[in-house]
């Protein structure tokens, strides 16, 4: 495929999704994050967390910045939403498993 | 002492128990899950990066999503386990000893057991790294476990040797929270790990690949304080000269996994060359009632993998309590799988040649990396039985082959040897 401004060819794909693939990571990379949060009470000390979507891969270390300075209370659920719309990226990070109480 | 019976006993609580135990319980059989950490889930649980699933459930999950699945259904068929619980002996007659703090020591019957332990990250001690033992040396999955469970950091500044899953994983974890990975040093010519994990662990952050080394010395002696790495030639004998000095103050380990078969051992179940027990078809080990499935039996590249051989052996195991516990049965006569040529191990080891109906499945690898393939099986007599060709063979993928017993010359299949050849010329000029 020919991209009209700038010259840039993408080869060797075999279907569509490839295509996109390919020029998401070209032009924007995109990666779910996957880290943890610290827990008050909590049966452990921290939740594993995730961006429910893939978030621009420019913004990873900035995210962590904010999901380390925020500490939630136990219990948690998974799929719970700990912090809305993080960085105005479109993305919720959320739980990624069930955590109770000590 | 406490003494009790159950219809099946599993060992471990990881994704490949609970997958088993799920299994067993829609049977309607009585089943109880021994884990000895103080909670449901086993090594998923830190393994927090997302991939897992895919095959499973059609989605992308992380792996504490994954095996929540299955702690979920735990709960629901209120399948009992006992936590903090080490299983320390397992007997042929399908009785276990194990301990606790609340109830001392246990004695569990049962019909069948399931084997589900998981496996071991190989230490220091098995690469024979010379050099102090200064403090600073951890197992790549060790220090996975410390980061995302416990809360805890191992150090500053990081060179990990072997570039497999768990250590590319861990390269990216440690950049992410903040510290200096320096390398990630590899012995053989190419990643050991999946070409995904390269790209969005190491060259996503810029983290080097340095392949064709090893660590060949720990400076340091209460605290690591740097590694030598060295070029190695073809047969991993270090060459002189070609010494280099990286200064860090951890170094994590990510240099292969072995199953965990203390317990089958002194169980008296027979092992085979890839440290798992020797198994079946059915995924029975050479003591009758007891199955092995997961890390335990071979060490897997996915946990959607786990769960569908956990699922088999709890099928088998509910087979085995309706149809064969505790009657009289002639021994059944089996038909030995050997590894051949670039096969590292094959699962089954044998096959029983009773009753066979459902599918086999034949899981290998290879010992070394190889392109336009043909993979086959041979009887006793050296003819081909059966081949499929394939792309490439690279180690760290398994290969799977599935075969109905129709396939198989049944009546004249004495043994089948495994083996991984180049394509002939012929064949090639046909794609």
């Amino acid at each position: 495929m020919q991209d009209k401004d700038q010259q840039i060819t993408f080869e060797g794909y075999t279907c569509k999704r490839g295509l996109e693939y390919a020029q998401q990571e070209f032009y924007e990379p995109k990666r779910i994050l996957t880290t943890t949060m610290r827990v008050e009470n909590g049966f452990l000390p921290l939740v594993p967390i995730r961006t429910d979507k893939p978030i621009l891969r420019d913004k990873l270390n900035e995210a962590m910045k904010v999901i380390a300075e925020k500490k939630i209370k136990a219990p948690v659920k998974m799929g719970q939403i700990l912090i809305k719309n993080v960085l105005n990226t479109d993305a919720n990070v959320i739980a990624s498993r069930d955590l109770g109480r000590v | 002492m406490k003494s009790f019976s159950v219809d099946v006993i599993i060992i471990g609580a990881g994704s490949a128990g609970l997958a088993a135990a799920v299994e067993v319980k829609k049977a309607n059989l009585d089943v109880l899950i021994l884990e000895r950490d103080k909670e449901l889930g086993g090594i998923t649980l830190q393994c927090i990066h997302n991939g897992f699933g895919l095959k499973e459930f059609e989605e992308e999950l992380t792996g504490p999503e994954y095996v929540q699945r299955f702690i979920n259904q735990v709960h629901e068929l209120k399948i009992p386990f006992l936590l903090n619980t080490m299983v320390i002996e397992i007997t042929k007659s399908k009785r276990i000893y194990a301990v606790n703090k609340e109830q001392g020591l246990i004695e569990i019957n049962s019909k069948a057991i399931i084997l589900a332990m998981g496996c071991r990250e190989r230490t220091r001690g098995a690469i024979n790294i010379p050099g102090f033992r200064p403090a600073g040396i951890f197992t790549a999955g060790q220090a996975q476990r410390f980061v995302n469970i416990e809360g805890y950091m191992p150090g500053n500044t990081y060179v990990i040797l072997g570039s497999g899953d768990i250590g590319m994983i861990m390269a990216r974890r440690l950049t992410w929270e903040g510290c200096k990975v320096k390398a990630v040093v590899e012995i053989l010519p190419y990643v050991s790990g999946l070409l995904r994990n390269q790209v969005q662990c190491l060259e996503d952050y810029d983290i080097p690949l340095i392949t064709n080394y090893t660590v060949t010395k720990i400076h340091g002696r209460d605290r690591i304080v740097g590694v030598t790495i060295s070029k190695v030639d073809r047969n991993f004998d270090r060459i002189i000269g070609s010494e280099k000095f990286i200064e860090c103050d951890t170094l994590l380990l990510s240099v292969g996994l072995i199953p965990e078969n203390e317990l089958t051992y002194q169980a008296g179940a027979e092992l085979s060359n890839n440290g798992g027990p020797l198994v079946d078809n059915n995924l029975e080990t050479t003591i009758e009632g007891i199955f092995a499935c997961g890390n335990v039996l071979q060490v897997h590249d996915l946990v959607d993998m786990v769960t569908a051989e956990a699922k088999r052996a709890g099928k088998n195991a509910i087979d085995y309590i309706q149809n064969r516990h505790g009657r009289e049965l002639k021994e059944p006569e089996y038909v030995k799988c050997a590894p051949g040529e670039n096969v590292n191990y094959i699962k089954p080891d044998r096959i029983n040649m009773q009753n066979l109906s459902e599918k086999i499945i034949f899981t290998l690898r290879a010992r070394y990396p190889d392109r336009r393939i043909l993979v086959q099986l041979k009887d006793q007599n050296n003819n081909v039985i059966y081949k499929k060709k394939k792309v490439y063979v690279i180690p760290s993928e398994m290969v799977e082959i599935e075969l109905e017993p129709k396939d198989l010359p049944l009546d004249s299949l004495k043994t089948i040897e495994i083996e991984i050849i180049p394509r002939p010329e012929v064949l090639i000029e046909e794609d």
